[in-house]
């Protein structure tokens, strides 16, 4: 097989592709959930008191505590019974070499596009699905590119985040 | 912390921000996030990985770095709409990380004061690590 017929796309991606998989669901957010989250990435800072004080929270526009957008409300879920936190099970459809020589991943980036925000109580679902892919050869050999969308909504059907995330594998 | 729409200028700068980041902030990270990735945590699981150095930084942490410097600059009454990034360079032990920001656009779209901006997060050696966008709301 020479390197421009290789190909790490699967039966399993093709037939994945565009597909929504299940919906999975968090536990509701706590204020405590917020406060940890903002004091472990504002460290070793105070963060602003709108991710913890419900005083002050209640005079701003947002009348009460908010999460930071980049909140993640599904660490630490076993709701589903999953084991495998981070991906749904379309995301579970991987790519591969024709060989069976393990792939290496990297995260390459993600663009999130935020609606409401998270709030203490809040119940999130999210769903998923593979949207495309591409291959080339890099710095690092044959390369392909593979990028998911991960929808998230709350317990109003209103929606909180959409992500377009990017790995390679090579 | 408020800013004014009126007084931002296409290629105006946010305030910078930075961290200094090891093992402290790493952990605490891996606590909240459930990341707990041994490349992130052991320097021999960071060689194995392929990082002479060791053990290296989160990138959804540098994310997080973005996303804070965006809210303490347009403050709580701000709303942040959109961040994008790609992760080009790996976070390494004990460096400054810097957030920057640069206004590309503003306007606005039927009553929302929207401004663009291209963001990148700065190592010790101004290398990008991170470039992307933001789009927020004042």
């Amino acid at each position: 097989m020479t390197e421009d017929q290789i190909t790490y796309v699967t039966d399993g991606m093709l037939e994945a592709q565009g597909k929504w998989g299940p919906s999975r669901t968090s536990y509701p957010i706590t204020t405590t959930d917020i406060r940890r989250w903002a004091m472990a990435t504002y460290y070793p800072k105070r963060p602003p008191p709108i991710y913890w004080d419900e005083e002050y929270a209640a005079s701003t526009r947002w009348k009460g505590i908010i999460a930071p957008p980049d909140f993640n409300p599904f660490a630490w879920t076993l709701t589903t019974g999953t084991p495998t936190k981070r991906s749904g099970p379309i995301l579970n459809v991987q790519p591969r070499h024709p060989e069976g020589r393990p792939l290496t991943g990297m995260n390459g980036g993600q663009t999130d596009t935020y609606g409401v925000p998270m709030r203490p109580s809040d119940i999130i679902s999210s769903r998923s699905r593979l949207l495309d892919w591409n291959e080339r050869e890099g710095r690092l050999g044959h390369t392909i590119y593979i990028r998911t969308e991960v929808e998230w909504k709350n317990q109003n059907d209103e929606l909180v985040r959409t992500r377009i995330s990017t790995s390679i594998r090579y | 912390m408020s800013i004014s729409f009126e007084e931002l200028k296409v290629g105006d700068s946010m305030p910078s921000w930075s961290r200094k980041t090891s093992f402290a902030e790493w952990n605490r990270y891996a606590a909240v996030n459930e990341e707990f990735v041994p490349f992130h945590m052991d320097d021999e699981a960071g060689r194995r990985a392929g990082n002479e150095q060791g053990a290296f930084g989160m990138g959804n942490l540098r994310y997080a770095y973005i996303v804070n410097a965006l809210r303490d600059w347009i403050g709580d009454e701000g709303i942040i709409r959109e961040v994008g990034c790609q992760y080009r360079a790996i976070n390494q032990k004990d460096e400054v990380l810097t957030v920057v920001g640069e206004i590309t656009k503003k306007h606005i779209n039927d009553g929302h004061r929207i401004v663009h901006l291209k963001v990148d997060v700065l190592n010790d050696s101004d290398r990008a690590t991170c470039p992307g966008h933001a789009v927020v709301e004042v």
